[in-house]
Parts: C-alpha cells; structure tokens; sequence
C-alpha cells in the first residue's frame, strides 16, 4: 500500500537524520539501541503471541484443515483434495461466488463514484461543511449493524416504507423487494452504497491537498471544469481513489451481517443474497463441516490476496505519484 | 499520501477557510439544495425508524411520514420484555464484552505501536509488513481454527473468545494508527527524558502515552463502535441465550416469529443504535481524524 511506503520511508530519514549530520555515534546510544533491541520484544510480546495465536496459526490450521474432514468430533481425517472436489461440483459454491462478485463489482464503484461526488461538492468551501459531513458519514458506522439490516428487511419488505410510498404515489402492485430474487440483492447494494460517508470523508482530505495553482493554472490556459477534473483533479486524487478502491474492496468482501438479518440465515430467497461469507458460516457452523468451510476460507483468502495484488499492478498505470 | 496525520490539520481548517476557488462558481445555493435533498434522503430511514418507535405496530405500514398520527411509547417496554431476558441482560453482556475490548485495545495497540515507531530490532520491516497483512485479514478466514481452538479451551459461551484476541494487539488498525501517531511526536522529548534517566518504560508511561490521548481516544471509540456492532464473531462464539449480546438478541426478534412485531424491534433497534450516535456525537473530531489517518469506516 502506498501508504506503507510512505510511512516507511519517512521513519527511516528519522532514523538516519542524526546521523547523516556527521555526529559520532556516541558510546551511550549504542547501548541504548542494544537494549532498545531486547526491550522491544517486550514491548511487542503480546503482539507476537496474538500474531501465533489468533491470526497466522489459524492461518496455517485452516491450511491444514483444508484438506480434511473435521466436524469437531474426533479427529480430522486427512481427505487430501477432496473438498476441493467437492467445491467444484458444489452449485451453492459458484452461486455464492457470482452473489459476492456481483455486490462487490456493482456496490463498490457506486459506492466510491458517490463519495467522490459528494468530496467534490463540499470541497468548496461550503458553510456548514463540518455538519454535512457528520450526516453523510453517520451510515458509515452503523451500516454492517444488525439494528440497521433490521430497517433493511423492512423498508424493502412487501409491507414496508419502500412499498408504501410507490403505494402513495400510485404503484399497484409493488414486489416484496426482500423476498423477491430478482431484487433482494439489490437491496443490499443500495445499503453498501449508503455508506458512502467514510471513502467520501478521505476523498475530502486528499482534495483540500490538492494545491489551488493548479487549478489556476489549467483556467488560464482555458481548460474548462470539465477538463480541469479529468487532468488535474483524478489525477492527484488517483493514489487516494487507489486507497478507497483497494479497501472497499476487501471490506464489501466480508459483508455478512446485512445478508444475514435480511434473508434470515439462509441467504435466500432462492440464493440470492447468499454471500460467500454466508456460505462459509452455513457450512461451518450450521452443518460444522468444519474442513470444508476451511477449504472455503482460504479460497476466500486467495480471492482477496489476489485481486488485491490485481489492483496493485494495475495502479501502476492509473495511479499518479506525482514526481 | 494523504493518509498521514497531516490530514487531520487541513480537515480541521476547512471551516475557517474561505473559499479558495470562487470564480466563476455556480450559486451557492444550487450545491446546498443538492447537499440537503442529499442528507434528507441519506437521514430519512434514520428518522422514520425512531418515529415508527413511537407508532402502533399496526399504523407503521400505512405511515410512510414522520409525524405518527397516533403516538405510543409501549413498545419500549413491550421490546425490552419480549425476549426470554431483560434486554438489559444483553446490554450488560455487551458492555462487558466493549469494555474488556477497549482496555484490550488500547493496552496492547500502544505498547505494539510503541515498538514499531521507537525501538530498533531485527526484521523491522518485515514485522510490520506482516502487521499490515493482518490488517487486510478477513476474519472469516481465520474462524475455524479460531473456533476450535476456543472450544479447546472451554471458552464458547464466554466472555474470553471476544476479550483476549484484543489484549493481544490483533487489531492491525489501531497498531497503525498508534505507529502514525507516535512518530509525530517530537523525538526530543524521548531524548530530553532519556537525559533525565528514564528508560523505555517510563518514556512509554510518561511522554508517549499522555501525549497520545487524541490516538488513544480515536482508538478506544472506534473499538466501541465496532465491537458494539459486531454481529459475526459473537454469533459465532455466544450460542448461549443467557450470553448474547445485543446484536445477537435483536436477530432472535426477526428470527423467531413469523409475523415481526415491528413497533418493539424498532424500539429496541434504536435502544442498540443509541450509544453509537451518542459516541458519534460526542467523539466526531476523533472519528473524523481517524478515518482520515487509516482509511477505517
């Protein structure tokens, strides 16, 4: 992540900067650095243990999981590639996959097209900025809650607030959108776009940054608004639309709780809304197939790795890091 | 990258600000109707749901506005009686549950920053690359062997599974926003402390972590908020109805019956939303300061 870079490299010129000064490294800060060294282990100890405990050992159990038959009784019975086998022959599998790519590919980039345009319109120096951004950033904390997958259910329910304003306004016979196949989905799209607020509060940021000469400069040489957008602002907003991008992305992948209180547990009507991270939980915890939904898992973890490294490469040629 | 602290200086200054691009602007106006038409529709689920709080089960249907015709507050009670506790049992389980997770956090979170931001040691790079990694980390993909090794240890249906991963630093998040905000701190202070006598511990105790509150605050209220809404791993962990949380209680009202007593659910809806706005409102400056630090919703 760009990010990370940056950071980096800002920690080691202070690191360095006493001693690119030409100073002689004085007797008492090499000791200090050496039990800076065992100190830091200290320091870092409960890390580490919940690093082998609670996130690369289970890693690397899943891993191992994968490729046996465990349901928690007895012991797990090595299966080799069976469960893979059996993904590919799993149509419940390949509907989870297709409801998971299409709520990413579809939610993401309404979602970010939204928090940019909402970014562009508060950047210019509006009265009440700090209020408007409070309002639109609300949903973004309580959207993943079950209170607010409860309202879902019922705004899109057949006897719901959605239904009863088309009502109002002459509709017939409006769907029940939740327990309609065609729609349920949709309904869960609309509510990861309503989170727009914290994409849209980073966009804010990165756009005050951008340098107003620029700006200035493009209208002298009589580049429109349109024009000014395309050539100066996506530009220098790139890395942070990369930043966005690249975090949606994982976070619309773990999506479970509005699928979840909407369908009801089953990721219905007709797997509809069955996410992948549903599927998982299903097999795991209501059937405890506990190597199967392992399997699962890392195939999750391959997915997300992957198109996260897609995305990396791919910004090479959309993201501008200026000099 | 405008992923640094920095950030936080320009977003605090934009109230103060004039407008820097006036020329040849559309009105005002035009940008505040499309901002308020905007907030009303982002705010009107919001709204309705605690005006229908207020309505007969019966009237939430066919009152799509937001002034009930007839006004009840019966289904507060109604909502925190229905299920087989109090819901005050499951708000207690729940707090305890964000308690355990904000000392957690904020213990283990700073004293890992600390590491990573100060001290020298071998693969420094690499070992923050990795905390990165675990950042990026769906938890669905550690959750089985998560789960079996908590069965292991006899802590389903316990306040442990929720708590201890938390002690032990495993939110990359609030590392990384503790390692940003330390670095910002003037290294002088470190040096004039270590000229005084103080070794790493007490820099710790007495520089880093009073001159972090502002992190410190932005990491405990976002712990707050998440873990209050969490819903996955607790319904994983809590199959026990004396255990569940809030989250998992208020799924048990769509769950068990067929026909939704809507008025009660959304009473007790905003009963759970509650201390989220309340932490919303007063810790904005916080909150805003740390999505713009690490990008976190």
């Amino acid at each position: 992540m760009s990010s990370t870079l940056d950071v980096s490299s800002r920690a080691r010129s202070h690191d360095e900067a006493p001693r690119g000064a030409g100073q002689p490294v004085p007797r008492a800060r090499r000791k200090k650095k050496d039990s800076g060294r065992y100190v830091a282990y200290l320091f870092l100890a409960p890390w580490f243990i919940g690093l082998l405990l609670i996130t690369a050992g289970p890693i690397a159990a899943s891993a191992y999981l994968a490729f046996t038959d465990y349901s928690l009784i007895g012991s797990p019975e090595w299966t080799g590639l069976d469960n893979f086998r059996r993904m590919f022959d799993d149509p419940r599998f390949y509907q989870s996959l297709k409801v998971t790519f299409i709520y990413v590919g579809v939610s993401v980039p309404l979602q970010l097209a939204f928090a940019l345009f909402l970014a562009m319109i508060l950047d210019r120096g509006l009265r009440g900025l700090a209020l408007y951004r409070s309002i639109y950033y609300l949903p973004s904390l309580i959207g993943g809650s079950v209170a607010i997958a409860i309202l879902w259910r019922q705004i899109f329910g057949a006897e719901g607030l959605l239904n009863g304003v088309l009502r109002f306004l002459g509709a017939d016979n409006p769907p029940g959108w939740v327990s309609d196949p065609s729609y349920a989905l949709g309904t869960l799209i609309i509510l990861n776009v309503w989170t727009f607020g914290a994409p849209m509060v980073i966009f804010l940021a990165g756009l005050r940054q951008i340098p107003t000469m620029y700006y200035e400069a493009a209208s002298l040489d009589g580049a429109g608004k349109v024009r000014q957008f395309l050539k100066v602002t996506l530009p220098l907003l790139s890395p942070i639309i990369f930043f966005n991008l690249v975090l949606q992305i994982i976070h619309a992948f773990q999506s479970f709780t509005q699928a979840f209180i909407v369908s009801g547990g089953t990721g219905g009507p007709a797997d509809s809304t069955l996410f992948y991270t549903l599927y998982l939980y299903q097999r795991g915890f209501g059937n405890f197939d506990m190597g199967y939904a392992s399997a699962l898992a890392w195939v999750l973890l391959l997915i997300v790795g992957g198109l996260t490294a897609v995305n990396f490469i791919a910004s090479k040629y959309w993201v501008f890091y200026g000099d | 990258m405008a992923t640094d602290l920095t950030v936080a200086e320009p977003l605090a200054a934009t109230e103060k600000l004039p407008a820097r691009r006036q020329k040849k602007q559309r009105p005002r106006w035009l940008a505040h109707t499309v901002l308020i038409l905007g907030a009303v529709l982002m705010l009107y689920p919001l709204l309705w749901m605690i005006s229908s709080s207020f309505k007969f089960t019966e009237d939430i249907f066919s009152q799509t506005g937001l002034v009930p015709e007839r006004v009840t507050g019966q289904n507060y009670p109604d909502g925190w009686t229905a299920l087989p506790h109090d819901f005050g049992h499951y708000i207690l389980n729940s707090t305890v549950i964000v308690a355990g997770s904000i000392i957690g956090n904020l213990l283990a979170c700073s004293l890992a920053a600390y590491a990573f931001a100060r001290l020298e040691f071998r693969f420094k790079k690499f070992w923050f690359a990795v905390m990165l990694g675990t950042m990026m980390l769906p938890i669905h993909v550690v959750i089985v062997p998560q789960y079996i090794l908590f069965q292991q240890l006899d802590w389903i249906n316990t306040y442990w599974p929720l708590i201890v991963p938390k002690l032990l630093a495993t939110d990359g998040f609030f590392v990384f926003l503790m390692v940003q905000f330390i670095r910002g701190i003037p290294k002088e202070l470190d040096e004039a402390a270590r000229i005084d006598g103080c070794g790493h511990w007490s820099i710790f105790w007495r520089i880093i972590i009073p001159l972090s509150v502002p992190a410190l605050a932005t990491t405990a209220i976002f712990t707050f908020i998440w873990t209050w809404n969490d819903f996955f791993s607790q319904l994983i962990f809590l199959t026990d109805p004396d255990m569940y949380t809030v989250p998992v209680a208020l799924r048990t009202f769509v769950d068990a019956t067929s026909q939704t007593p809507w008025g009660p659910v959304f009473a007790m809806s905003i009963v759970a939303l509650a201390p989220v706005f309340g932490f919303f409102l007063a810790g904005q400056r916080y909150l805003v300061r740390g999505i713009a630090t690490t990008g976190l919703k």
